[in-house]
């Protein structure tokens, strides 16, 4: 059966060019980038010139980006390393209820470590209103961390409007762009952060190559002790080849970006508008700030998990919720706080596509997803609506 | 002209075996394992299978296996993890000759309160072990002792000191980055609560390491975000390289013996010619029991970079003490702690090998290195003899 993949906010496919690219390095030139030989010195010029492409994805400066591992370790060393280098201004940390687990998550040590934590609420979009930061900023914030697009609901957060109110006070701004690297333009400067995290993965690149933009002269305590590599911020042997492919992805996805947007939000737009007109179908996140290729929907009275199984039956792969909370079977926290009731969130499916899928892709799966939603329903014990839920619940034993 | 490869214990080549079990996740095979849908599954149950092997090697069960982005990052995570599960011990015990992933991790964690000793060693590389006994205390939350030591290849007694540490309370960790798949590492049999693996120093690719963690040894991820590891380690898998790590532990453990046999051959070889060859010269560690592939080599009163930048004319690629610290101009501080005199530690030079080295290769470079000596002794400020300042 034609695989149909719709998943490319769980991981991308690497481009064969990337790969290519990659191969040199997982072959003849497999040198140690801290070697003084010759066959060092290719390993570590294939690092530099992966670090020009990926701060040019970005406009940055090449100096100002850190290779890491992932995309969770790259956040939570922006996240760590800023607490911990600014701990002696204030111990106070702003951070959104759309951000990704590792940002969550890293907040939440940092708690523990007798950090404050303020979770800024979103709007129904997912949005941060610029207000809400204004009034969680104190004079102990030293840090605020505002993912630039969700990969559950595809919003897009103001993000410069954000950062210019914490450069406004003199506070560090660090964005997860991990999502939205490779799928929007991205611009350091104009966008004003301090901090920037992305990965390969997400844009067609390998997986175990991230980053980590540190704006120049800004003070950062590494995450990881070592040996000297990434100028003494990041020790342990660079990972050459997915470097490399990071390097040649970052270059693919700057050439070929505003292609790849005209290409894909009219397919979105289909997609929104095919899948929209099964009964019950709602959109979530923000109908127009949103990633080119993302449409994200709550089925109501269906539970995600079993459309997800019966598309992929159809070749569909899709997702709900993010990839790394969906083996957790629990309603997303960012639908939660988007004010979406839980009984709905259950029913969340993400389509994420990329310039691989046709409209071919789109028409089938939107035929086959109407199928399915109303096959499901009709075997919902939620089918006759919420009062269906409370009657269903009346009929689970409490303990 | 052929590349000579005699810098192992730097980084190795992928093995072909290796990248051919990785191809097929680099292409079509491109989920994310943490999918709930069939690309998930599947690559869920093949890094599983990698897990298994990665723990066959080391003895261990495939849920003491944890995945890492390296062996420095095992090594941060094992050090972490134990002062985060005893929050009222704060002193640490490691070597002078640890790799700068344990030393200048824990020389961070000193500067945030902790304590360290730092254990001696003799002149042939050996620990004092009467100091690690007395060393230990109720403050100790963790004693890391590397398993073999990168630059002279030195092999400390894991069961004596695993042995000593016994009923302890303290967490025993060990940086295996060097020994994992050149001598046989059991866990079983050497009671270790954690153990630091990396994948570019046994043929499999770079940017992949693993951390034993004993079963029942309460744990404290590093990176912290989603569930991944079992909660162990956030971040998306890296799959094809733990494909790559899992076929390189079996066919290291499936070569095991015939390699460790062949390697010390082939380093006897080097080593005995070398002598034989060059005057003033003293191998580091000779006294001490060491990695079948490595011998470290003090050519007195010459320079050890200059050497390097010779071979590598003649296509030989060797180093001078731990290619982490390469860039830097201090002296090795492994060989510093061995009391090695000044004026050798600088002409120190660390060939590694592997089993894709043969005999040929070792002669070439045993041909080319007296030439080289010479030359740089002739033209060196220090002449011969005279005491370096």
């Amino acid at each position: 059966m034609q695989v149909r993949y719709f998943d490319h906010a769980g991981t991308t496919p690497l481009d064969p060019a990337v790969l290519e690219a990659m191969m040199p390095y997982l072959r003849e030139s497999f040198g140690n980038p801290m070697s003084i030989y010759e066959l060092g010195g290719r390993a570590s010029a294939a690092v530099q010139e992966a670090r020009a492409d990926v701060a040019a994805l970005i406009n940055a400066r090449p100096s100002g980006v850190i290779f890491t591992a992932s995309g969770a370790e790259s956040n939570n060393f922006a996240l760590r390393g800023i607490a911990l280098a600014r701990q002696n201004e204030g111990k106070h940390i702003i951070v959104s209820k759309a951000e990704h687990h590792s940002v969550l998550n890293s907040a939440r040590f940092l708690e523990k470590q007798g950090f404050i934590v303020t979770y800024l609420p979103i709007d129904g979009y997912g949005m941060v209103e610029p207000e809400t930061l204004g009034k969680a900023i104190t004079k102990e914030t030293v840090l605020i961390s505002i993912i630039l697009a969700s990969p559950e609901v595809g919003t897009i957060q103001p993000i410069r409007e954000l950062a210019k109110m914490a450069k406004e006070k003199g506070i560090i701004f660090h964005t997860d762009a991990v999502a939205a690297a490779g799928q929007i333009p991205i611009d350091v400067k104009e966008l004003g952060v301090d901090l920037l995290s992305l990965s390969a993965h997400q844009f067609y690149g390998p997986k175990g190559a991230a980053a980590l933009y540190v704006r120049e002269g800004l003070r950062i305590v590494p995450l990881i002790y070592g040996g000297i590599q990434e100028g003494g911020r990041r020790a342990g042997t660079e990972n050459v080849p997915a470097i490399a492919g990071m390097g040649k992805a970052a270059a693919i996805a700057r050439e070929r970006l505003s292609h790849r947007i005209e290409y894909l939000r009219p397919l979105r737009d289909r997609l929104i508008e095919g899948v929209k007109k099964t009964d019950n179908v709602y959109l979530t996140g923000h109908p127009a700030e949103r990633l080119p290729g993302h449409a994200s929907f709550t089925v109501e009275f269906v539970e995600g998990e079993a459309m997800l199984l019966m598309m992929a039956a159809k070749g569909i792969y899709a997702a709900s919720g993010s990839a790394c909370s969906s083996k957790a079977l629990k309603s997303s926290p960012v639908l939660l706080s988007m004010g979406i009731p839980s009984s709905v969130a259950q029913g969340s499916i993400v389509f994420s596509l990329g310039h691989e899928n046709s409209t071919d892709d789109v028409e089938y799966a939107i035929t086959e997803f109407s199928v399915i939603a109303k096959k499901l329903r009709e075997i919902s014990p939620y089918r006759g609506g919420w009062g269906g839920v409370e009657e269903a619940e009346k009929c689970i034993p409490k303990k | 002209m052929k590349t000579i490869y005699l810098d192992n214990n730097a980084t190795t080549r992928i093995a072909p075996e290796v990248r051919k079990a990785m191809t097929p996740y680099l292409a079509g095979l491109y989920g994310n394992p943490s999918s709930s849908h069939r690309f998930g599954s599947r690559l869920r149950k093949d890094t599983e299978e990698a897990r298994a092997k990665v723990a066959a090697l080391i003895g261990a069960e495939p849920e003491e296996v944890v995945f890492t982005g390296s062996g420095t990052e095992s090594d941060n995570t094992a050090l972490m993890s134990a002062l985060e599960c005893s929050p009222k011990k704060r002193h640490l015990i490691t070597t002078k000759v640890e790799h700068p992933a344990v030393l200048n991790f824990i020389s961070h964690l000193a500067r945030k309160g902790c304590t360290a000793t730092y254990l001696p060693v003799d002149g042939s590389g050996r620990l004092d072990m009467k100091e690690l006994i007395k060393s230990v205390g109720k403050d100790t939350a963790a004693v890391s002792i590397m398993y073999a030591n990168n630059e002279t290849g030195v092999i400390f007694p894991m069961a004596e000191i695993a042995e000593a540490l016994r009923g302890r309370g303290v967490v025993f960790h060990t940086d295996a980055v060097q020994a994992a798949g050149k001598v046989r590492v059991n866990v079983k049999e050497t009671p270790l609560d954690m153990l630091s693996i990396s994948g570019h120093k046994l043929h499999a690719p770079k940017g992949v390491g693993a951390l034993y963690v004993r079963k029942g040894l309460q744990f404290h991820p590093y990176i912290i975000g989603g569930h991944q590891e079992s909660g162990r380690r956030a971040g998306t898998e890296n799959v094809a390289s733990i494909i790559g790590l899992g076929r390189a532990c079996e066919l290291a453990l499936e070569r095991l013996e015939k390699d460790s046999v062949y390697l010390k051959g082939l380093r006897d070889r080097l080593e005995s010619e070398i002598i034989r060859r060059c005057p003033d010269v003293r191998v580091n560690g000779a006294g001490a029991e060491r990695l079948p592939n490595t011998v470290n080599i003090s050519f007195s009163y010459i320079d050890g970079e200059a050497i390097l930048l010779k071979l590598d004319k003649e296509g030989i690629c060797a180093s001078s003490g731990s290619a982490c610290t390469s860039g830097s101009v201090e002296p090795s501080h492994v060989l510093r702690a061995m009391a090695v005199p000044v004026e050798a530690i600088q002409g120190s030079i660390r060939f590694s090998l592997s089993c894709y080295n043969t005999e040929a290769e070792i002669e070439v470079a045993a041909d080319a290195l007296p030439g080289i000596i010479k030359e740089l002794r002739d033209l060196s400020p220090y002449g011969r003899g005279e005491k370096m300042c």
